[in-house]
This record gives C-alpha cells, structure tokens and sequence, in this order.
C-alpha cells in the first residue's frame, strides 16, 4: 500500500509540473514559431480571437436552456426527493444515502455536485477519509457534467439534435457510477 | 418538425408523394425527433422539479431556479469569452505557421479506428488532439476552446448541418467521460477538510474514469449505426 501511495504521489506530481509546462510552452511557443515562421503573428492572433466573442455569444442559448432546466430541478430539490425514494434501493447495493443525491446531480451540474461533495467532507460523522466521503472523491472525478458539455460544444456548432451522443454519455457516467462504487467496495468497503 | 432533414442518405426517395407507407415511415421518424433524448429530459427536469417543489410546499423555488439558472448561463458563457479568444486567436497563429496541419497528420494515427469519416490532414484532427491532451491534463481552461473549435471543424464536413455526425456524437460522448488523469480539485478540497491521505483516491478514480471511458466509445459505435 506504501509502495502504492508513494508511485501515485510521485505520479501526481511529475503530472501537475507537466500540465503547467504545457501550458507555458503552448502560450510561448506559438507565437514564436509563428513568428520565427514569418507569420503575421499579432495580426493572426486578433484575426482569431474575434470569433471568441462570437462562439460565446452562440452557445448563450443552449446554455440557457439546459440550466434553466437544472436550476429549477436543483432548487426545488428535487434530488433530495428522488433521493428519498431511491435511497432503500441503493444503499443496500452500497451507494449510502449522503453520495445519492450528488450522484442524481453530477451531470446536470459541476458546480452543483461538488458542493455536496464539499459538505460530504465537511460533515461530522462522514469525512474525507469515511466511506461516503471517499466513494463521493472518487465519483466528482470519474464523471462529467454530460449536458454542460452537450450544450456547449453542440451549441457551438450549431447542433440541434444530438442524435445517440447523449445516450452515449449517460451510460458513461452510469457505468463511471457503478465502476466507482465496487471499487469503493472493494477497497474501503 | 424539419422532417427531411437528418435522415441522411439512406431514403432517398421519401419525397415523392407516394405510399402510405412512405408516409408513416416519415411520421414516425418524426415522433422520434419529439421523443429524442434532448426532449424529454428537457421537460422531466421541470416536471419533477414541480412535483418535488409542490410536495415540499414550495413552488417558489422552480420559477426561482430556472430564473437563476438562465442568468449563470449568460455568466458562465461570458466567462468563456477570455480564454476563448486567447486559445482561438493562439489556434489561428499556429494555423498560418503550419502548425496545424502538422499537428493534424500527426494526430491522423491515434484517430483512424474511432473517427473514419474525417479525411487525412483535416484541421479538426489537431484541435480533437489538442482537446484531449488539455483535458487529460486538467486544463479545463484550454479544453473547451479545442472542443469547440473541433466540433466546429466537424460541422463543416457535416452533410446534414444542425444533426450530429457519427464523428461528432463520439466526440462529444469521449468529452462527457472525464479525462482529466488528476483530480486535482477533489484532491485539493480533501486535503482543506484535512484527510489523513488526499490523494488516496487518485489511482480508483482512474481506473473508474476508464471503465466510462470505454462504455462511452462502446455505446457510441454500436448506436450509430441505428441511431439517425
């Protein structure tokens, strides 16, 4: 297990020193090559960073279809409701009743699902390190917020109808459920 | 609604006034438009929400939430227009310089089994690339840009603008999958509530992350032979 701890530390590390220089070296290096390449650099950039405002500005509808949707699902509560009524079901397959919830919520909303996972940490009796707290860890980063992503790179596009994409990414997020809580069994069950 | 459009090119003569048959087929092909996925989560979500505000006694909250929900739509896309503009206005440097194609035709191999239709070289190829590598990487900032600008380049070899492609539902699937290889905010949120190991959940993650992975390429092959 310390072997294990210790290569994933390492793993980490070596990962977020990596992310950090490619991001210096993409924000660098283009523009020089470009540059070096004789490229119009500071004309080429603009001429690019002009339809940023125009891609936000398409996606504004879809984006406010899908959370409009989800704003009222979230604050009437709703999850806390299907919670309820699925809860007897899922504990017993060991998803315990606190995670519930941010498992309903996870691909409606990010921002939503990793508030219930702050206040999983941050609850007396649960924790980081008790069974909930860890299963609810695991399921914030092997899941996605499917129709924050369907919305803005379908509306970007100009998409309407997404055909199977959506079916494809719930049963990712299904199956992202399902692998997290027999691991979370196996490992801290 | 737009009935004809999006069936792609396998009834080509359903346009003819003709059989009764024709008809049905088309009527059909309609209902299952109102009935797409899209559609029907579009109306459940309000719908439970009512019903869940309306057991609680509080219907304010659904009126309240979707209200909220529109304006951090309008926040959250307005947010976007920094870096949009940043990575798009990097992408058009690399484009003049080559960089792109280059990119492109490197990235040609890694795609070929998953994306058939998108041709040798194709500008799409390098932003998918691009889009991937950030995400794995956690640069979330940097992703969405690329994905855009994917399914933009996508869009262009769509013969039936306005639905999906094959090679753009299986973009789209890969992207709701998460990728990122560490969590770094679960890990970061779980070391302020002080836990004996943050990062102990790094190596279950991803193996969960990959099992979602492969169902979302799995589901997005078999179904889009069916799926039109």
């Amino acid at each position: 297990m310390a072997l294990i701890a210790a290569a994933s530390a390492a793993f980490r590390h070596s990962l977020e020193v990596g992310s950090n220089w490619v991001l210096a070296i993409l924000v660098v290096g283009i523009p020089l090559y470009g540059y070096l390449k004789g490229v119009k650099v500071y004309e080429a950039f603009v001429e690019g960073a002009k339809e940023g405002f125009q891609v936000a500005v398409r996606i504004i509808p879809f984006l406010v279809a899908v959370l409009s949707a989800v704003g009222a699902f979230r604050a009437a509560g709703a999850m806390d409701g299907l919670a309820h009524l699925l809860g007897p079901v899922t504990s017993r397959i060991g998803l315990p009743p606190e995670v519930l919830p941010m498992a309903i919520v996870r691909p409606l909303s990010g921002g939503g699902s990793l508030g219930i996972l702050g206040s999983i940490l941050a609850a007396p009796g649960l924790g980081p390190d008790s069974y909930a707290g860890r299963l609810a860890s695991v399921l914030q980063g092997s899941t996605e917020t499917t129709f924050y992503v369907l919305s803005v790179y379908c509306g970007a596009a100009g998409i309407v109808r997404y055909r199977h994409s959506l079916v494809a990414g719930l049963c990712a997020d299904a199956s992202g459920l399902i692998a997290t809580v027999i691991i979370a069994r196996l490992l801290w069950g | 609604m737009r009935r004809g459009e999006g069936q792609g090119s396998h009834t080509p003569r359903n346009t003819g006034s003709g059989s009764g048959f024709a008809r049905k087929l088309a009527a059909m092909r309609e209902s299952c438009q109102t009935f797409a996925p899209m559609n029907v989560v579009f109306v459940l979500l309000f719908v439970i929400a009512l019903i869940a505000a309306a057991l609680k006694g509080d219907v304010k909250t659904v009126g309240q939430g979707a209200l909220d929900g529109a304006g951090s739509a309008v926040t959250l896309a307005i947010g976007l227009i920094g870096v949009m503009s940043l990575w798009l206005g990097l992408l058009k440097i690399a484009e003049r310089a080559g960089l792109v194609e280059k990119l492109s035709r490197a990235a040609r191999p890694v795609f070929r089994p998953l994306f058939r239709d998108i041709p040798d070289g194709h500008p799409a190829l390098s932003s998918m690339l691009l889009n991937i590598a950030a995400n794995m990487l956690g640069l979330g900032n940097a992703a969405t840009p690329f994905g855009i600008k994917a399914m933009e380049e996508l869009e262009k070899l769509n013969p039936t603008p306005g639905t999906a492609t094959n090679s753009q539902a299986l973009f789209v699937a890969i992207n709701t999958a998460s990728l990122q290889l560490v969590p770094t905010t679960v890990i970061a949120l779980r070391a302020s509530a002080h836990s004996s190991d943050p990062a102990e959940i790094l190596l279950p993650t991803l193996a969960a992350t990959s099992c979602s992975l492969v169902v979302a390429i799995v589901v997005a092959k078999t179904l889009e032979r069916i799926w039109r």
